[in-house]
């Protein structure tokens, strides 16, 4: 038996992970990764909460995340497919028209 | 009363058709609008001289304009004797002049919008006698104003032009400040502003002072002043007279109608009409006596010398309305009044022909360039001199009766009266000398022109000779009406005046009234002689004069520099502060501070705002884990536990 906090560990490691690629990165397609990599290490301290607790709403809320997640995937790839073709590149460097 | 409703309306729906449909639909037929309006507005005025002849007195109320508290002004009618006199004066002689416009302003690009002023003036005019309270007296009184500002710059291309309308508009201001502040003073003191009331409630003023400035003034005195500082504003007496002869800028119809017959005599018109105010305050009539007698001299003394045709008869008008303000001011208001009635026609008259004259002329309003258009158009020159003649004073014509019934009550006004009596004597030889001197220059003698102007020269379309024409009857026979009793008439308008502007005092015999007829007759009969001396029979004799009293001359000839002297006093200064203050201080500095400064600050602080959104996503993400990592630290440390 894994203990919790090995679980824990885990979701922290990949978290922190997908946080520090979504902020050091320029290239969209990889932040959308680290995106979906921050939102993964959730799912797994959920699911490891569920099992600890008994408690069978945790993986419910999963399913939900790696639908929501899913959906978000689909919709960021077609921006992005779409900004590609646009500008040529989507590199967040080059996308400045938002820029006070 | 619709009918009395109609006589104000008809001119006004004119004026509403005119000035919407005339530029694109009647364009020049805008006349046929205008004058059977008009017209309907003459006759219905007959209607309510009959009325008033037979004496009746209409004074209703039609609806209620203002209701606010104490203070309620409704908007209505007075038409008595004196009303409707005015209602004739003002209907047939706009009537006339709506009639040589469309001779004279044939071809004009501003047509329609002209006949749309006229028209809007006789319903502002109309308003103004109709009136039974101050407060549509004044409406009427700025309206009227306010239209001669129109029509004074009507070519409003020429900067001469709109500088005089601007002149104008101005200089009356400052007369209609203080009847404003005297229609004020009237409701505060009596609390109404019906003609009615303040007339039944006015002796009640009497002996009442009141704390100005420190001193202690006599009420009345003060009511009455305020209201003659308006009048001297719109019928130009002596320290406001500098915007008429301006005012010639302007259209000569405009010129007949508003700056001679009409609006001019508004003044006298509502100082007649206050005569129960007038005559409690003894100081006020002398003021107004002796300010109409010294207008009188003063104008016609500058008469004498322009050459320009129009500003003669302009500074003739300023002489002959301080005639009328004078008989106001020996308390012979019912006199005033009838000169103001007969100076309508042959002023009128004399300006009409002097359009007449300008048309002939191609524009030209110097009488050295004229003579000897005797000749070439009969018309005017009988009418003319017609005109002129009237304004001597030789017996049998309009303006003998109603001066001569001016310097005879006069002559019976104290010591004032008498002063008033010699100035007006003394004025009838100078009117007569300088219309004269109109007639033998610009009438006889060998025309003085370019030849191409003497090759233009013709008589007037019948459209404008035929108002002259009936004009010159007026002129004439205006003064029938009021033939006195020591040359076998009955002075029936002095009669007809009674109820309403009262009995002047008479102390004189009926040999004191021949020699002060004689004395006057004889005056103008000394002016004309003079006048036919100087510029006819030995024309050298003035230029010889003129080199002997060089310095007179120049003083007259630049009106006893008065413009130059508002000039240096009032118009300098003001402008000087306008330019150096208010625009520089006040609207540059102040308002220009706050207008700009406001947005400046707002544009500062957004500068510096911007620089938060740099776009980019990673800013962003950063700033949301840190947030993230605070709002959880300050969770964890404070709020649980």
């Amino acid at each position: 038996m894994v203990p919790l906090n090995w679980y824990i560990g885990l979701s922290i490691v990949i978290f922190s992970l997908g946080v520090i690629g979504f902020l050091t990165r320029r290239n969209i397609l990889i932040m959308l990764m680290s995106v979906e990599l921050m939102l993964n290490a959730v799912n797994i301290s959920l699911v490891a909460f569920s099992h600890y607790l008994q408690d069978l709403r945790g993986q419910v809320l999963v399913v939900f995340i790696i639908t929501v997640a899913a959906a978000e995937a689909a919709i960021g790839l077609a921006i992005l497919v779409s900004l590609y073709r646009n500008k040529g590149s989507v590199h967040t460097d080059t996308l400045t028209e938002m820029k006070g | 009363m619709d009918q009395y409703l109609l006589l104000p309306l008809l001119p006004l729906a004119a004026f509403i058709l005119n000035i919407t449909l005339g530029g694109g639909l009647f364009k020049n037929k805008a006349h046929w609008i205008a004058i059977p309006a008009v017209a309907g507005s003459f006759i219905l005025a007959v209607l309510c001289f009959i009325d008033a002849v037979q004496g009746k007195v209409v004074n209703e109320n039609v609806f209620t304009w203002i209701a606010s508290g104490t203070f309620q002004v409704s908007f209505g009618f007075l038409i008595d004797r004196l009303t409707a006199v005015m209602l004739i004066v003002v209907t047939s002689v706009s009537l006339l002049v709506h009639i040589y416009s469309v001779g004279y302003m044939h071809g004009d690009k501003g047509y329609y919008r002209f006949f749309s002023y006229l028209s809007l003036f006789t319903f502002s005019m109309l308003m103004l006698v109709m009136s039974n309270n101050l407060l549509q007296l004044y409406f009427g009184w700025e309206a009227v104003g306010l239209c001669s500002y129109f029509l004074i710059g009507f070519w409003y291309e020429k900067k001469s032009a709109s500088d005089a309308g601007k002149k104008a508009f101005i200089v009356n201001r400052f007369g209609d400040f203080g009847f404003g502040l005297g229609v004020i003073m009237i409701f505060l003191y009596l609390g109404s502003l019906q003609y009615a009331d303040v007339f039944a409630r006015v002796g009640t003023l009497q002996g009442q002072t009141v704390s100005l400035l420190g001193y202690q003034v006599d009420l009345i005195t003060l009511i009455a002043l305020l209201l003659f500082c308006g009048a001297a504003g719109k019928s130009a007496q002596f320290p406001l007279h500098v915007w008429l002869p301006d005012a010639m800028e302007g259209p000569t119809p405009v010129s007949a109608l508003i700056h001679a017959a009409t609006m001019v005599t508004a003044g006298v018109f509502m100082v007649a009409r206050f005569n129960p105010l007038f005559i409690l305050s003894e100081t006020a009539m002398h003021v107004v006596a002796l300010t109409g007698a010294f207008t009188c001299l003063f104008a016609a003394s500058i008469a004498l010398v322009q050459n320009d045709i129009k500003r003669v008869i302009a500074y003739s008008t300023v002489s002959q309305l301080g005639y009328m303000f004078m008989a106001c001011g020996v308390g012979a208001f019912g006199a005033g009044v009838f000169h103001l009635y007969t100076h309508a026609f042959f002023k009128a008259l004399l300006f009409l022909g002097a359009g007449s004259v300008m048309h002939a002329m191609s524009g030209g309003l110097d009488i050295r360039e004229m003579g000897g258009l005797k000749k070439f158009m009969p018309v005017t020159y009988w009418t003319f001199l017609i005109a002129s003649i009237s304004i001597a004073g030789i017996p049998g014509l309009a303006g003998f009766f109603s001066k001569d019934e001016i310097l005879w009550l006069a002559y019976n006004g104290g010591t004032v009266g008498k002063i008033a009596w010699l100035t007006g004597t003394l004025v009838a030889a100078i009117t007569a000398f300088y219309s004269f001197r109109l007639i033998f220059v610009a009438f006889h003698g060998k025309f003085r022109g370019t030849h191409e102007q003497e090759h233009h020269l013709h008589e007037s379309p019948s459209s404008m000779t035929v108002p002259l024409m009936i004009l010159a009857i007026g002129a004439v026979a205006a003064g029938w009406v009021g033939v006195p009793a020591v040359l076998g008439g009955s002075n029936w308008i002095g009669h007809f005046f009674e109820p309403v502007l009262g009995h002047p005092h008479v102390s004189g015999g009926h040999e004191d009234e021949w020699m002060v007829m004689g004395v006057s007759v004889a005056g103008a009969l000394g002016g004309i002689f003079l006048a036919w001396v100087m510029y006819s029979w030995k024309p050298a004799l003035s230029d010889a004069l003129m080199e002997r009293m060089k310095g007179v001359h120049r003083v007259l000839l630049n009106k006893y520099y008065i413009d130059e002297f508002y000039d240096l006093v009032i118009v300098r200064p003001a402008m000087w502060l306008s330019t150096n203050v208010l625009m520089a201080i006040t609207d540059g500095k102040i308002i220009e501070g706050i207008v700009n400064g406001v947005p400046k600050s707002i544009g500062n602080f957004g500068e510096r705002l911007r620089k938060l959104q740099t776009g980019s996503v990673q800013h962003y993400g950063v700033v949301m884990a840190l947030g993230l990592v605070v709002v959880l630290a300050v969770v964890t440390v404070w709020v649980l536990p």
